[in-house]
């Protein structure tokens, strides 16, 4: 446990953006004010800086292995209004970090959305260099998306052709095929800066949140899949 | 309502570079406004006689993934290292970003390497030990809607619409949304910085439009990054979304305009999802409010068929905006492909005209 926090407060003072992001908090709620987080869910930015603030490592640490710090929209109004310049949103990205770093994130019910956010996003970005594909965006998971997204994700060949989109093919070009020697450096920089490595950390805390959890095959080794359904199903009160 | 803020603005003039650009490209955009990549760089080249270059090197800049928190800060440094490296071997030094987070992300970046060298130092050697590239700071980053205000002049001196509605022979009203990361980050590097933003309004006033002012302008569309991407979260996005249209609805505006990909998206499909749901819509007549990309509105300015600006790949219809600017289409070419056959089953129109 000491080590845990001991780890926490090396990881918030190693990180620029916790230097960047916190100047002397006065505790003027003006962030809560503007936070769209702060008025659909029970989040207050202010609060949250109060505590980090405080140097408090074991509150720090709760806070790690709770819901609040996955509220955040990432929106940034904060950043503008703070009349201290600090900057809540970016104060929240390096908790995250740490929080998928120390496995504080499977705790909680948003923080084990991580898992979902690496396997679906992450595993996009190696694969293909762009954060989405409109092979990826399936109508049944997305009915938001409505009749028209339906219609061009069937017939996706075509209908970007008509705009003059180079939709899987070679060279330049809206939605071209990124090429062999990109996609190596793409990854070859993945590996290089950590991100890799972040992601080798959140499948291995998921594993151990899932075998804590009896989520686990016939072999008794934990079953990613049914793992992620079950995150992608957990609602609030069913944990 | 006219807004009445154009003293402010002058406190950020940004400086926005006049030719020679690099651009980068938005993974949103590309996948559900590709028209409006399209035509961007059709307007720089063949309306403005600009030089841009299209890269098919580059990637993404993985700024969802770092707002979704999977990527660390890093990366996303060493990957605008690339696509800064990537320039200097075209010999440019103006980037031209699509997206208004990638935007946010090389403001962010770049402010970070003023202020930490060594972080800098720290990604020229990653990006040289996983790619053996060099790099040079640019000399320019601006936005795509940067470009297009710039040159709002000489867009309107070769219009063939304005922005009036051709019964009335008033100006249209049109609602003017700001991605968050395009100014509320580093205010001095959008126009007009965060609180009066112009980039947009100025494209509408020149262009014959009237700027609409209601509450929650400057509120966030909702994106959230990992409150769209997991779907249990969805809501959060929907309820900011709604939050606004609540707002603007007594302004009874014919279109919104957006600088950024997800705003685009988002305030577009959540008035069909809120039309699903509660049988509610907030345009005019019962239907929905337009929601288009400044190069969609650029482009109609310009005369660009509404069909080959992707205007199809709007879920709220385009066409009431269309016919009150008097623009002459072809219904039936809307869900055409290039050989001129129906694409598919075209999908159904309902009463609201939501399709
Ligand atoms: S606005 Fe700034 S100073 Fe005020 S509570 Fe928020 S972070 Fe602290
Ligand atoms: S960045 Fe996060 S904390 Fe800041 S205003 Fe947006 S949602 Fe709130």
């Amino acid at each position: 446990m000491q080590h845990i926090e001991t780890l926490i407060k090396e990881k918030l003072n190693s990180d620029i953006r916790f230097v960047e992001g916190l100047n002397a908090c006065m505790n003027c709620g003006i962030c809560t004010a503007i936070c769209p987080a702060a008025e659909f869910y029970d989040y207050d930015p202010r609060t949250m800086l109060t505590i980090v603030q405080s140097g408090n490592l074991q509150k720090i640490r709760e806070l790690l292995e709770s819901d609040t710090i996955w509220y955040c929209g990432q929106c940034m109004s904060c950043k503008t209004r703070c009349p201290r310049h600090n900057c809540p949103g970016l104060v929240i990205s390096v908790l995250r970090k740490i929080s998928q770093e120390t496995g504080a994130f499977t705790q909680s019910r948003m923080g084990r959305q991580q898992y979902l956010l690496r396997k679906g996003l992450g595993n996009a970005l190696l694969n293909i260099g762009y954060s989405l594909h409109p092979s990826f965006i399936k109508p049944a998971d997305h009915p938001e998306q409505g009749p028209v997204w339906q219609w061009i994700f069937e017939n996706a060949s075509e209908i970007y052709k008509t705009v003059g989109a180079n939709l899987d093919e070679e060279g330049p070009g809206v939605l071209r095929k990124i090429d062999k020697e990109a996609m190596t450096e793409f990854r070859a920089i993945f590996e290089e800066t950590g991100c890799l490595e972040l992601f080798r950390l959140i499948d291995q805390y998921s594993s151990i949140k899932a075998l804590e959890l009896g989520i686990t095959n016939e072999a008794n080794q934990p079953d990613m899949d049914q793992y992620l359904h079950f995150i992608e199903n957990e609602q609030e009160t069913s944990y | 309502m006219q807004t009445e803020t154009s003293k402010n603005w002058s406190q950020f003039n940004k400086d926005i570079a006049n030719d020679h650009y690099y651009y980068l490209r938005s993974c949103i955009r590309q996948n559900f406004f590709p028209g409006s990549e399209v035509a961007f760089l059709d307007i720089l080249r063949n309306k403005l006689g600009k030089t841009i270059y299209d890269d098919a090197s580059h990637t993404t800049c993985a700024g969802i993934g770092y707002h979704c928190d999977i990527v660390p800060f890093e990366t996303i440094q060493a990957l605008a290292a690339r696509h800064f490296s990537l320039m200097t071997e075209k010999g440019l030094k103006h980037a031209v970003v699509s997206c208004v987070t990638s935007f946010g992300i090389y403001s962010e970046i770049l402010d970070t390497w003023n202020h930490f060298p060594e972080s800098l130092e720290k990604t020229r050697n990653a990006l040289r030990k996983s790619t053996g590239r060099e790099f040079e700071l640019p000399e320019n980053v601006v936005h795509c809607s940067d470009i297009v205000y710039k040159f709002r002049k000489e867009i309107k001196d070769q219009a063939k619409h304005t922005l009036t509605n051709t019964k009335t022979g008033k100006p249209l009203k049109i609602v003017d949304h700001i991605g968050c990361h395009y100014a509320k980050i580093f205010p001095e590097r959008g126009v007009g910085g965060a609180e009066f933003p112009k980039v947009l309004t100025g494209m509408i006033t020149a262009w014959g439009g009237e700027t609409v002012d209601y509450p929650e302008r400057r509120h966030c569309c909702g994106f959230g990054f990992r409150h769209y991407f997991v779907k249990n979260n969805r809501s959060y996005s929907l309820s900011n979304s709604k939050k606004k249209f609540e707002s603007m609805e007594p302004f009874q505006p014919d279109a919104i305009v957006t600088n950024c990909p997800g705003c685009n998206l988002f305030l577009d499909r959540w008035q069909y999802t809120l039309e699903q749901i509660e049988r509610k819509t907030y345009g005019q007549q019962g239907q929905g409010i337009p929601v288009l990309t400044y190069e969609e509105l650029a482009g109609l300015v310009l005369g660009y068929d509404p069909w080959k600006l992707g205007l199809q790949f709007h879920q709220v219809e385009v066409e009431p905006f269309l016919d009150k600017m008097g623009i002459a289409y072809k219904k039936g070419d809307k869900y055409k492909n290039l050989d001129g056959k129906i694409i598919g089953e075209r999908p159904m129109v309902n009463e609201l005209n939501i399709v």
